[in-house]
């Protein structure tokens, strides 16, 4: 009988033992991005697996989600699955995650490939390669889930030609755009560590709780299905941090000043995020206040103080975030109650019921800051005042959500900081996204800002309505609040129906 | 009369993208690999210029000689996305881990005669090393290249060269009672015997090409289309006269999977050939030079493989590919 | 943050693949605390979370490989354990 190689030993035969030692070529000329961004790594061999899946175990499990997957996306087309949401407002927060999400996975995927030919450790190559194919089937199962949404709401039909357009789509494509034009050391640093193993649950888990409480069994098998190989991802990233603290003492500052840029980074693109649990979703799951304590302050916390023994700290500003998380989510909700005009989903301010919720969820903030003008607005709109900002607002140059974050310690005024480089002045919303931008001045100074590429006159015209055009938005249909929506007669008009007749056979499937 | 209205209401209001409905013609439902492929890649608009490549955008349709009028051009006949590619391969991994214990618990490798076992372990397991290589290129590839539609597909060829350089360490273990020796005897004969060294100096020099399109002519046309004839299709056909066709059943992934990738990788080249002359002759261009390269790396394999009429083999397999080429995608190499 | 010392989780879907996983991890870590979400149970514990192949054999009367888990884990926190045997996450500080 053959011997039988344990776990370990089989996966190191199955992978690293097939690279070899190059000779004909230069190490520098085969993997020519290892050495500028300063990271030293002296042995590849000491590299730990995140995970030992050989392409044969990983065709058989990836193979059985797929399989379930897709039959529960068949059922729920042909069942018309969307009628079972809560309400129609829900479904603005998929067309966010289309519009918004989705596109990052792919992202996530070509990074993870040009990483995955760049590390010199054939332990680490295989280790991305996987991710990057994992990210590519996130893509396509989120579109291929959505798509049913698609054939019934507006919103989804250009996600796409949107992501690389549309005003408040650029804070999710500048974020990746950011990681992959870095270095693969920072790239990894970026979207294995800080984003997927540090906050990568905040944006699935509730996400998919939500879906599940509101009724969207589509999205919840999608999302749990994706995240059962974020697991792997999330290991990926820890694995990646400890192997180049481990590999040289002068690896550390690099490391905490990525983890510093990539922490905030992170925590302003999950605003939007945030602002979906608090305000889009019909039944709440929990609030973002609460996710915040559950997967960053205490699991965040866990974390960090295992990163100690490297002499890593927690990133930088985080205090900031802990004071934060009573205020982003209600005024991000206020800043596109705003801007709703020139979106590709509605709006709404929220009824007695959610209103109290919110109370309830912020006891030190929302009764104070938020419900005063929510109410107020309200009361605008129900006497035919809907208020919409004409003026276009100023964006921050390093994430791109308009200036609408209150200073730390003042929840009434807000935030803003500013930089010169080279004769030119540039707005900042926080002291997290400035110090970004002081550091790279170079490069944060070329981000494609589109409020000065629609006053430069690159996005189709000079008045809102051209713009909206570039962007392919429909007007009057994808855009203002959802009271007026097509969106919400449609469901007006089907679900009144549908409780007449709920005995009949359902000829529409 | 009633519900007829009713039901006539929850029709949907459209039924694809938009971007899918355009290269569709008309807005109907489309697939899941049209909606899995078309424009999914980033178009325009990008924030930063790489650190890695300033000359160049983050998706930069110069990384390549070959022009495109339209990147979308490409169609995977297998029509694979994810979902598709991983089930179908889910399928063949099943079957072979049938062949695979059917293999050990028969105890096939007993009635392996010795000579053949050693020829196994000495010319077939150093080729998972040029394996991995092909793995590293279709990587480089999905990394670098324009256009979900072929991109995606190089990223599968990339995992199932993996896959494959897997089970030739599988087979390496089957035919020597798990004996991970041969496995290293196979590793030093790659970096140190003559015969292996043309054709790890062509892997080598494969891994520092920088034009992805040359990449995928040079690995997935010309080398997948020598090597493999060679190492699997003419090695199994010889083995099996001589007692081991037992081999066949632990090489079978390989092959069956050289058949599918040759429709993906040949309906590519007829696509780019077709779109102008230049793209035609720079194909030809590659295709020559680096078939005379793989032929000369692969020369030392043959002839340990089948002696006096290992050039006579080669040849043949090479006359092979240019009928392939000619046949299949229209490309004209000697 | 005194209190998140240690802390582990393993997130898993609420399924009848997870069932007898989480059964088993609720046998073999009796420190651990199982928190039920929709579509989805979190355990929680404070130093370590192990999964062993024999509990969840015994539970489902097959054999398990526990990379299986890879089909049902929906999250985790902590150091990965893998090998033959078990699967599992730990914090030791």
């Amino acid at each position: 009988m053959s011997r039988k190689l344990n776990l370990r030993e089989r996966y190191q035969r199955m992978t690293r033992d097939l690279a070899w030692e190059p000779s004909y070529q230069s190490k520098s000329d085969i993997y020519p991005q290892m050495e500028f961004e300063g990271i030293k790594i002296e042995d590849w061999d000491k590299w730990e697996d995140p995970f030992r899946l050989t392409m044969d175990s990983y065709w058989k499990y990836q193979a059985e989600k797929e399989r379930k997957l897709y039959s529960i996306i068949d059922a729920f087309a042909q069942n018309n699955g969307h009628m079972n949401v809560t309400d129609a407002r829900y479904v603005n927060a998929l067309k966010l995650f289309l519009t918004g999400v989705s596109p990052l996975e792919y992202a996530a995927h070509r990074g993870f490939a040009m990483v995955g030919r760049q590390f010199p450790g054939a332990g680490a190559q295989v280790a991305c390669q996987m991710q990057s194919i994992d990210e590519l089937r996130h893509v396509q199962t989120q579109i291929h889930t959505i798509s049913h949404y698609n054939k019934y709401f507006n919103g989804f039909h250009d996600f796409r030609h949107m992501h690389d357009r549309v005003w408040y789509l650029s804070v999710p494509k500048s974020f990746f755009d950011d990681a992959m034009s870095a270095g693969p050391f920072e790239f990894i640093t970026a979207i294995s560590f800080s984003f997927e193993y540090v906050l990568t649950n905040l944006l699935f888990m509730p996400f998919m709780s939500g879906a599940a409480f509101n009724g969207d069994m589509a999205t919840v098998t999608f999302g749990f299905s994706a995240q059962s190989d974020e697991s792997r991802h999330m290991t990926l990233g820890l694995e990646v941090i400890k192997f180049m603290a481990e590999q040289h003492p002068d690896n550390i500052p690099i490391i905490q000043k990525w983890i510093d840029k990539w922490f905030w980074r992170g925590y302003r693109l999950l605003t939007l995020v945030g602002m979906m649990m608090d305000y889009m979703l019909p039944k709440k799951v929990m609030s973002w206040r609460e996710a915040w304590e559950i997967y960053f302050e205490q699991n965040g916390g866990a974390l960090f103080e295992d990163m100690a023994r490297y002499g890593l700290r927690m990133p930088k500003y985080w205090e900031q975030t802990i004071e934060g998380k009573d205020h982003i989510t209600h005024q991000a909700w206020g800043i596109f109650y705003n801007y709703t005009h020139a979106a590709a989903f509605h709006t709404w301010m929220p009824d007695n019921e959610e209103m109290d919720w919110l109370s309830a969820k912020y006891p030190d903030s929302f009764d104070q800051y938020y419900r005063p003008r929510f109410e107020h607005w309200r009361e605008q709109a129900e006497a035919g005042n809907r208020f919409y900002n004409p003026t276009l607002p100023m964006l921050c140059q390093t994430c791109q959500i308009p200036m609408g974050f209150t200073e730390p310690g003042d929840p009434t005024t807000i935030g803003f900081r500013a930089s010169d480089f080279e004769g030119n002045r540039y707005h900042f919303c926080s002291d997290g996204c400035k110090d970004i931008f002081d550091n790279e001045p170079q490069k944060f100074c070329q981000a494609w800002m589109p409020v000065h590429q629609i006053y430069q006159g690159n996005c189709g015209g000079a008045t809102v309505p051209d713009v909206l055009d570039w962007y392919h938005l429909n007007f009057g249909v994808d855009n203002f609040d959802y009271a007026q929506s097509p969106d919400r007669q449609h469901w007006q008009q089907w679900k009144g129906e549908a409780a007449e007749e709920s005995d009949a056979p359902d000829e529409a499937a | 009369m009633q519900i007829d209205i009713k039901t006539a209401d929850i029709k949907p209001i459209r039924n694809t993208f938009d971007h899918v409905a355009k290269r569709l013609g008309k807005d109907k439902p489309a697939s899941r690999y049209q909606e899995a492929t078309f424009d999914i890649q980033p178009e325009t608009n990008f924030h930063y210029r790489p650190l890695w490549d300033p000359e160049h955008l983050l998706y930069d349709r110069r990384r390549t000689a070959i022009e495109m009028e339209d990147w979308y051009a490409f169609r995977d006949p297998r029509q694979y996305y994810y979902g598709t590619w991983t089930i179908t391969r889910s399928r063949q991994q099943d079957h072979m881990e049938k062949n695979f214990a059917f293999f050990e618990k028969r105890r096939l490798v007993d009635v392996m005669p010795a000579e053949w076992r050693n020829k196994v372990a000495t010319l077939l397991v150093p080729i998972r090393h040029a394996e991995y290589t092909a793995n590293l290129n279709n990587c480089y590839m999905s990394a670098y290249g324009y256009g979900t539609a072929i991109t995606q597909a190089c990223l599968y060829a990339g995992l199932d060269h993996l896959g494959i350089a897997q089970y030739l360490t599988r087979i390496a273990l089957a035919v020597s009672d798990g004996d991970t020796a041969v496995l290293d005897a196979a590793k030093t004969a790659w970096t140190d015997d003559e015969m292996w060294q043309p054709l790890r100096k062509l892997c080598e020099d494969l891994l520092v090409t920088k034009d992805w399109f040359e990449l995928f002519v040079a690995q997935n046309l010309v080398i997948d289309g020598l090597l493999y004839p060679l190492a699997y299709d003419r090695f199994d056909t010889a083995i099996s006269r001589h007692g081991g066709s037992a081999l066949a059943m632990l090489t079978d992934f390989a092959l069956e999977w050289f058949g599918e990738s040759s429709r993906w990788v040949d309906a590519t080249l007829k696509t780019a050939a077709a779109e102008s002359d230049q793209n035609k002759a720079q194909i030809e261009q590659w295709a020559d030079a680096w078939s005379t390269r793989a032929v000369e790396a692969l020369t030392p394999i043959a002839v340990a493989e089948f002696g006096a009429e290992g050039e006579a083999t080669l040849a043949e397999i090479r006359a092979e590919l240019v009928t392939r080429a000619k046949k299949k995608s229209g490309l004209d190499l000697q | 943050m005194a209190d998140a010392k240690n802390m582990v989780y393993l997130a898993l879907q609420n399924n009848e693949d997870a069932r007898p996983i989480i059964e088993a991890i609720e046998e073999d870590n009796p420190h651990a605390e199982i928190n039920h979400f929709p579509a989805m149970v979190k355990i929680d514990a404070v130093g370590k979370l192990i999964v062993r192949r024999k509990t969840v054999e015994e539970k489902i009367g097959r054999e398990w490989d526990p990379q299986e888990i890879h089909i049902s884990l929906v999250s985790l926190s902590g150091n990965v354990i893998e090998d033959d045997d078990e699967f599992g996450v730990e914090r030791d500080n």
